[in-house]
């Protein structure tokens, strides 16, 4: 057995039949952001978005993740109780396909860092004035179990993969290639 | 740096094409504030009472309020100002919703819009981007259609839209200016849009809006939203439901609709059901409401959930708030789904939810009463609820009896002749009024009716109970937590008041007591309307979480202009002041400050005589309810002061006719 290893998640659960589509996640958190903080507001800077369609009446509030350099080979549209959400409606990403999650002016990514700050926020500054909860924060332990055995494997099976495609003596090439760079 | 404002309005000529961005004066936000207050100082300046609603010098105003953009939690009012048709005088409708903030994020306070494009015209507003863009497309749509597929057109769908539909474009003298959830609809303020051949302003900004001290305002935002959370929690005891809580009337949350039904006026504002709420019928427009709302929804930055989303199998979804839930109901003596039904075609059309059902019901009114005849109504359906659609579709395209009713009650009344005025009874300086007849004169009422220039009751009551509370007790435990009054003499104006016996009305509160009541109500409805705050959570409600208390630190904090308690004061009944003289340049006077005739059962005219000639003298006017000069040189506003003079108003007579036609009849 491997070494147990403690983690806090932290979670933001998103109600989005709760959400009232007023955009105030968005005020606040493109506020609490600002430099000096709470000097000025911009929902636009937002690291949370209302995607909203009113009159379909779709508001789902998103936050932003990682920023990816390359937009999606395909994009989907879900239908979930009637309604159509476009293509990338629940996506994180700041992403070349959009403009959501970049700094108006530059064009940098935003991503959300749950209001991090000395000291703790109670909780992040949109769950707090969110008063519809739409938006619930919850922190959770997890045990992570770090299983030498099974990371192995992980290797092995991701060789595999990349030998059916190339053939095993191209991976052992490139395999070979890496080692003498290392050494 | 301008701090909550941006400093920047834009002036649009539609005749020209002209477009400049204009730095503003800081030094008027200081006299002014902005919204409402900067709007009213502009028409002042620009406007004079020789140019009628439908003149290409008249303006088109949409401003944000001074706090719009920033983080006050419920500030979002689009304050649209112009000439009105219907009246002649100063319209200065608003709405919520999500363009005021948009255009601040776009950097400009104010679109100023004057002159008249020949063809259908729509303003793309884009931060630096400012274009005008042909809307011929756009002929005929419905506003929230328009909206739809402007947002693709522009490939945004952050963009906000505000829209006229047909009924703005045929210039229908109550048509309104609709923006999703929200309207601007009082005054036909749709219809001098749809004179300059607008159809619609789209606007999307994606600036920043400072605020100039930055803990001091978050701490005072954070406090509202933490009141608001007690105040829902704790709903007022003792008071009707829709009185017991922050926000609109919650007439999307709320199915018992007893007190409405019961209480207002159905028909042409005539009959009264007393025992029209039946249990049958709660359970029928229960399940009505809870099958068309699919969402309670709000407007921009507020936790309230005053307007609702409405999605009839059948017919397009649209969004809808406050007393139109009930108003063609009524109007009609039909039911809620009959309501909710024709609303939605109302929407699109842009037309006003209090006068458009109170037209309808009057045409039908003049119908059966053989004065309109079936040579003026053509085809007319045979059941109410067909002969309410029939109208509407008329009076939208203004074609036959339409084209006249399209005009509202009053000057309808006027071109029909043959008695029909009897028929448009209920009106305020030539506006429809809420369906309401009572039996005993309200002073504070009488007071609010006469003189609100808002021409809606709506818009200048809130903040003091309406009725007294029975028992003494109620009222002690009403004044504990009572920190909106500007002064404790308020709270023992209501501790003394009964609804029997000596401090009963109409004679409790006396004539002073009713001026200071009056007085303090419509201010908070002046600086909302500066500033853009949301009434449902300030002037409106009982014990609203922004007062008189906190908004001069809202406003020093926010925009960095020192201010206190009498500043503010000050300031509000300044611009307050300079609605009524340009209402007054226009020919307001005394005689058209009053209620409908059958409002109350019981009257008292020397009692109202008092009330009002007090009241006139406590505002600063003089008999006729014109400024005097030495009120105005007090407030500063000495230029109105010496503009009267040269126009003989102050001298006696005041030669500047009331508007005797309709706008634009003597050039059509």
């Amino acid at each position: 057995m491997g070494e147990k290893k403690k983690k806090i998640i932290k979670t933001i659960r998103v109600d989005v039949d709760k959400c009232n589509g007023c955009r105030a996640c968005e005020v606040i958190c493109s506020a609490f952001h600002a430099e000096p903080k709470y000097s000025s507001n911009n929902p636009a800077r937002s690291r949370v978005r209302v995607i909203r369609h009113p009159l379909r009446d779709i508001y789902v509030p998103v936050y932003a993740g990682e920023y990816t350099p390359a937009e999606c080979m395909g994009r989907d549209r879900y239908t979930i109780d009637g309604k159509e959400y476009e293509e990338c409606a629940f996506c994180r990403a700041a992403c070349p396909s959009r403009d959501v999650f970049k700094e108006p002016d530059s064009g940098l990514p935003l991503k959300c860092d749950m209001c991090e700050s000395d000291p703790d926020l109670e909780s992040p500054m949109c769950v707090q004035w969110c008063l519809n909860d739409a938006l619930v924060y919850e922190t959770r332990e997890e045990e992570l179990e770090e299983d030498p055995a099974a990371r192995q494997q992980e290797v092995e099976v991701g060789l595999e993969a990349l030998a059916n495609k190339y053939g095993l003596q191209k991976v052992m090439d490139a395999v070979a290639r890496m080692s003498k760079k290392d050494g | 740096m301008r701090y909550a404002e941006t400093g920047f309005n834009l002036e649009i000529d539609l005749s020209r094409g002209n477009i400049e961005r204009v730095e503003n004066d800081p030094a008027e936000t200081e006299l002014y504030l902005g919204g409402l207050g900067t709007n009213a100082k502009i028409m002042w300046d620009r406007v004079p009472p020789e140019i009628d609603a439908f003149s290409p010098d008249n303006l088109l105003i949409f401003s944000a309020g001074l706090l719009c953009g920033t983080p006050a939690v419920g500030c979002n009012r689009t304050i649209v100002t112009t000439i009105s048709p219907q009246t002649g005088l100063l319209a200065f409708s608003m709405m919520g919703g999500f363009w005021a903030p948009e255009l601040k994020y776009a950097g400009y306070d104010k679109v100023i819009l004057r002159g008249k494009s020949p063809d259908p015209v729509y303003l793309y507003i884009h931060n630096d981007k400012v274009e005008i863009r042909d809307a011929s497309h756009l002929r005929g749509k419905g506003s929230n259609e328009t909206a739809d597929i402007l947002r693709r057109e522009v490939k945004d769908s952050n963009a906000q839209v505000a829209a006229i539909g047909m009924a703005g474009e045929n210039r229908v003298f109550f048509a309104s200016i609709e923006q999703g959830r929200s309207s601007a609809s009082r005054a036909g303020i749709g219809a001098v849009m749809g004179d300059k051949g607008l159809k619609a302003i789209v606007v999307r900004g994606t600036r920043d809006i400072n605020v100039a001290r930055p803990a001091e305002y978050m701490q005072l935002c954070n406090e509202v939203l933490q009141y608001i959370k007690k105040r829902e929690d704790n709903p007022i005891p003792g008071v009707m439901p829709i009185l017991a809580g922050l926000g609109s009337p919650q007439e999307m949350k709320i199915h018992d609709e007893k007190w409405h039904t019961e209480n207002f006026m159905w028909g042409n504002s005539r009959v009264r059901r007393k025992d029209f709420w039946t249990e049958d019928i709660a359970k029928e427009w229960t399940r009505t409401l809870e099958t068309a709302r699919t969402r309670l929804i709000s407007c921009y930055n507020c936790p309230m959930k005053c307007g609702g989303t409405i999605s009839i199998p059948g017919l397009p979804t649209y969004l809808m708030k406050c007393f139109s839930k009930l108003t063609y109901t009524m109007a009609a003596f039909s039911n809620l789904d009959f309501g909710l039904k024709i609303a939605q075609r109302a929407t699109e059309y842009g037309v006003d939810g209090f006068s458009a059902p109170q037209v309808m019901a009057f045409a039908l009114e003049l119908y059966e009463n053989g004065i309109l005849t079936d040579g003026d109504m053509p085809e007319l359906p045979s059941d109410n609820e067909g002969r309410f659609y029939y109208l509407l579709d008329k009076i939208v395209r203004r074609e036959g009896i339409g084209d006249v009713l399209a005009n509202g009650t009053y000057w309808a009344a006027k071109e029909i002749g043959k008695g029909a005025e009897e028929y448009a009874h209920n009106n305020i300086k030539k506006i429809e009024q809420l369906p309401l007849k009572l039996s005993m004169l309200n002073p504070i009422y009488f007071l609010m009716y006469c003189t609100g220039e808002k021409i809606n009751i709506t818009q200048i009551e809130g903040q003091f109970p309406q009725m007294p509370f029975p028992a003494r007790e109620q009222r002690e435990e009403f004044v504990k937590d009572w920190i909106q009054v500007p002064d404790d003499r308020f709270k023992q104006y209501l501790l003394d008041w009964e609804p029997r016996g000596e401090n009963s009305m109409p004679f409790y509160p006396t004539v002073p007591m009713c001026c200071d009541i009056v007085d303090w109500q419509e201010k908070m409805h002046y600086i909302d309307d500066a500033l853009g705050m949301c009434a449902g959570l300030s002037s409106f409600p009982l014990k609203p979480p922004y007062h008189i208390h906190n908004y001069p630190k809202f406003i020093s904090s926010g925009a960095g202009i020192d201010m206190d308690e009498a500043k503010l004061s000050r300031a509000a009944k300044r611009y307050r002041t300079l609605v009524r003289a340009i209402n007054i340049r226009r020919g307001m006077r005394r005689e058209d400050e009053r209620p409908p005739e059958n409002h109350w059962k019981k009257r008292f005219p020397e009692l109202e005589k008092e009330l009002l000639d007090t009241y006139y003298r406590f505002k600063g006017w003089n008999e006729q309810g014109i400024p005097t000069r030495e009120s105005l040189e007090e407030l500063s506003l000495d230029y109105v002061g010496e503009d009267f003079e040269k126009r003989g108003v102050l001298a006696g007579n005041g030669d500047s006719p009331a508007p005797g036609a309709p706008a634009g009849e003597a050039k059509e």
